[in-house]
């Protein structure tokens, strides 16, 4: 596709994130300066050093706030600055530091701030107000739809297809669970959680169980993004981003096949052409595929072909996916155990990707020097594919 | 033969109405709720100031926007200061005409770089133009909430 | 990083910091309504399913028979080619038991909702529904539907006019 030529070569040089919490004291502003401020103190960077501004953040409605990107502007150091606001839904996470690369990549701006943030605890009486409206106005939700339903409808045709049973699925939520309770910021970890405590949760909307799922969270993760020549100045280890890419599918969700997510397929196709990866199941050494639900992980890895079809689930099962496994996948924790604040928590993948190959994730530290990873994120109207290939 | 046709009999159109269901709420956040508490608490007004850019933002941020320095500096704000702009309403959100106009205002805070968006009040006989001094008039202790509301109007200063 | 630093910011409250008013705070409702024009394609998808009928669409390029109709072949990027009155039958082809409301209240009886593959669409594709008039426990993907229509004077142009699907 040609991408492959693009020369200038841009890093991930700096991070921060806020505690994901269930409801936030600070405002939405508040949130973004402490994740911004963070991850600009880290690169020893002031807001002068910084070109320009992508910010990512999800429905106005759950902040409450119309035209909230440019009310969080200030927050996100972007007073006086070239800023865009881009947003697909939770694929958001990933899609906005792809924006801040091309900033970057282009030749137009050498040093980008990208900021992630949601704050979707001030949505009453539930941020599902406004989910709702991933369901058609006219033809569905008059039916009186739950946001459960769609991501239960997805699970069920998934564990039908592959034969799967709950437990092949619960793992994973086991899983992330226990590596999250490494991570500062989470929400959910838990060191000592089983197979049973998933099990035995209350069911929700058949086949989803409560702890199957990510709760409503308030959170912020910003990024420093530099050229080449600013990075290998600033940054005794610069991450790079050698690929991206970003697809979506049809809204008809009903008229898609709902156990196979095309969309990222094609996404990662595109950042793996780009980051010249012809056999990711080798050369990726981490994965941080977006979790709100266990089984999407698998649905993901597949769709990132790093497992066949059908197959995640497996691997899952025999320890491939654990830290210290062939493929480790969300060492953070995840969605599952760290939150999901809508669009920061694809950003907090990204964080984590930097923080791995830099060998500085404390105890969730992927062991064996890793050397590339990937990050995925997803959701808008559950069809789009957002992916980014690091690497050092 | 492709499918273009347009909908020519006005009962075609058809609108399905609905909603988005949601109420806001929203924290007054780590600076507002100091700023606030002392609105309802003391009745006055709190900024923060940022050395650096030799700034005190009003209402007071935990934040400078300009050199992204955190303000720990609290200051007290006079409640008195002048009118940076107005404008006179006569209709309200529905398009309803007002019985009595209202006079919203920008106030510029002495002593301070920023001001507060407010009604004016016991303007009856008063010629408004910007500059005109105003201060700010208080609720009752017993009927504040930690609100802008807390504020009743501010009125001009009367030598 | 994590490794170097030594807290995160945030500041985590209860519900009942709330309902205490322990923290400050102000909530506005905005009164969000809307009248969404149904558009050409939907507009008569809601006048057939009036007349108890339903409606898809199909393209002579790509051949595909969808449901709910469009006016435009998504694929092919050109208009649709015909209108096609589809049979009110199909296959389930991924369900739900819902025991909660979207405000998380509590259901003893759990709602069904489904994606119902339209039998006469190519490939087979389908509209989300209710099931009813069958035991939770008895319903599996691959179960052949019908539709179970409000009476014709109760019908209102809408995709309530099917009352829910059940086992044929």
């Amino acid at each position: 596709m040609g991408m492959r030529h693009v020369r200038r070569k841009v890093a991930v040089v700096g991070a921060g994130m806020t505690k994901f919490v269930r409801r936030a004291q600070e405002t939405a502003k508040e949130l973004s300066y402490e994740a911004t401020k963070m991850a600009l103190d880290y690169c020893d960077l002031g807001l002068d050093q910084v070109d320009c501004v992508v910010h990512g953040t999800a429905p106005d409605s759950f902040d409450g706030v119309h035209m909230k990107g440019e009310y969080l502007a200030d927050g996100s150091g972007a007073w006086r600055k070239p800023y865009t606001r881009c947003y697909v839904g939770g694929g958001t996470g990933v899609f906005a530091p792809i924006h801040g690369w091309y900033h970057v990549a282009s030749g137009l701006f050498d040093v980008c701030l990208v900021v992630c943030e949601e704050k979707m605890s001030s949505c009453q009486p539930h941020p599902q107000g406004a989910f709702l409206t991933i369901f058609d106005h006219t033809t569905e939700r008059p039916l009186g739809p739950n946001l459960l339903w769609i991501f239960a409808m997805e699970m069920n045709r998934y564990m039908h297809t592959y034969g799967l049973k709950k437990e092949d699925i619960a793992r994973v939520s086991v899983k992330n669970k226990r590596n999250a309770a490494d991570h500062p910021c989470s929400l959910l970890g838990d060191a000592d959680i089983t197979l049973e405590d998933v099990l035995n949760s209350e069911v929700l909307a058949w086949p989803v169980q409560r702890l199957d799922v990510s709760p409503v969270t308030d959170g912020a993760v910003a990024l420093v993004l530099a050229a080449e020549h600013v990075a290998r100045r600033i940054c005794d280890k610069p991450v790079w981003i050698e690929g991206v890419g970003w697809n979506l599918d049809t809204t008809y969700w009903t008229n898609r096949d709902l156990c196979y997510p095309r969309y990222v397929e094609n996404a990662a196709r595109m950042a793996y052409d780009m980051a010249g990866i012809t056999e990711p199941r080798k050369q990726i050494h981490i994965a941080e595929p977006y979790d709100p639900f266990d089984y999407k992980e698998l649905h993901h890895l597949e769709g990132l072909l790093l497992f066949d079809r059908g197959k995640a689930p497996e691997a899952t099962a025999l320890g491939i996916t654990q830290r210290d496994g062939d493929l480790p996948v969300c060492p953070s924790g995840g969605l599952l155990g760290v939150g999901n604040p809508i669009a920061a928590a694809g950003a907090m993948k990204v964080a984590e990707l930097f923080w791995q190959l830099r060998g500085e994730a404390g105890a969730r530290q992927v062991p064996g020097q890793p050397r590339h990873g990937v990050a995925q994120a997803w959701g808008d109207l559950m069809q789009v594919g957002t992916v980014l290939v690091m690497g050092v | 033969m492709a499918i273009l046709e347009k909908v020519d009999k006005m009962h075609q159109a058809v609108a399905w109405q609905g909603d988005i269901p949601i109420t806001s709420r929203y924290t007054a956040g780590i600076a507002g709720e100091k700023f606030f508490r002392a609105l309802k608490d003391e009745g006055r007004f709190l900024g923060t100031r940022c050395d650096t850019c030799d700034l005190v933002y009003v209402p007071a941020t935990m934040f400078c926007e300009r050199c992204f320095a955190q303000l720990d500096e609290w200051v007290d704000v006079p409640s008195t200061g002048h009118l940076f702009t107005f404008t006179v309403l006569f209709r309200d959100l529905d398009d309803q005409a007002l019985e009595v106009p209202r006079v919203l205002a920008y106030v510029k805070l002495d002593g301070c770089d920023g001001g507060l968006v407010h009604y004016l009040g016991e303007i009856d006989d008063t010629e408004l133009y910007i500059g005109l001094e105003v201060e700010a008039v208080f609720k009752d202790p017993a009927n504040r909430e930690g609100s802008i509301l807390d504020v009743k109007y501010f009125r001009p200063v009367v030598d | 990083m994590t490794a170097k630093i030594e807290s995160f910011p945030g500041v985590y409250l209860k519900e009942s910091d709330f309902r205490d008013k322990k923290v400050l705070f102000t909530e506005w409702n905005p009164n969000a309504q809307y009248a969404w024009d149904a558009g050409v394609a939907i507009g008569r998808y809601l006048r057939e399913l009036k007349e108890g009928r339903l409606t898809g669409v199909r393209c002579n390029k790509c051949h595909r028979t969808v449901i709910p109709p469009r006016n435009f072949c998504e694929w092919c990027f050109r208009p649709m080619d015909e209108w096609v009155t589809l049979p009110d039958t199909g296959t389930v082809n991924t369900f739900s038991l819902c025991y909660v409301t979207w405000d998380m209240q509590y259901l003893t009886e759990p709602e069904i909702p489904a994606v119902i593959d339209i039998d006469g669409t190519r490939p087979a594709v389908g509209i989300m529904h209710m099931l009813g008039e069958v035991d939770p426990e008895a319903v599996a993907i691959g179960m052949k539907v019908q539709a179970v229509w409000k009476a014709p004077e109760e019908r209102e142009g809408s995709i309530l006019d099917i009352k829910y699907f059940r086992p044929v």
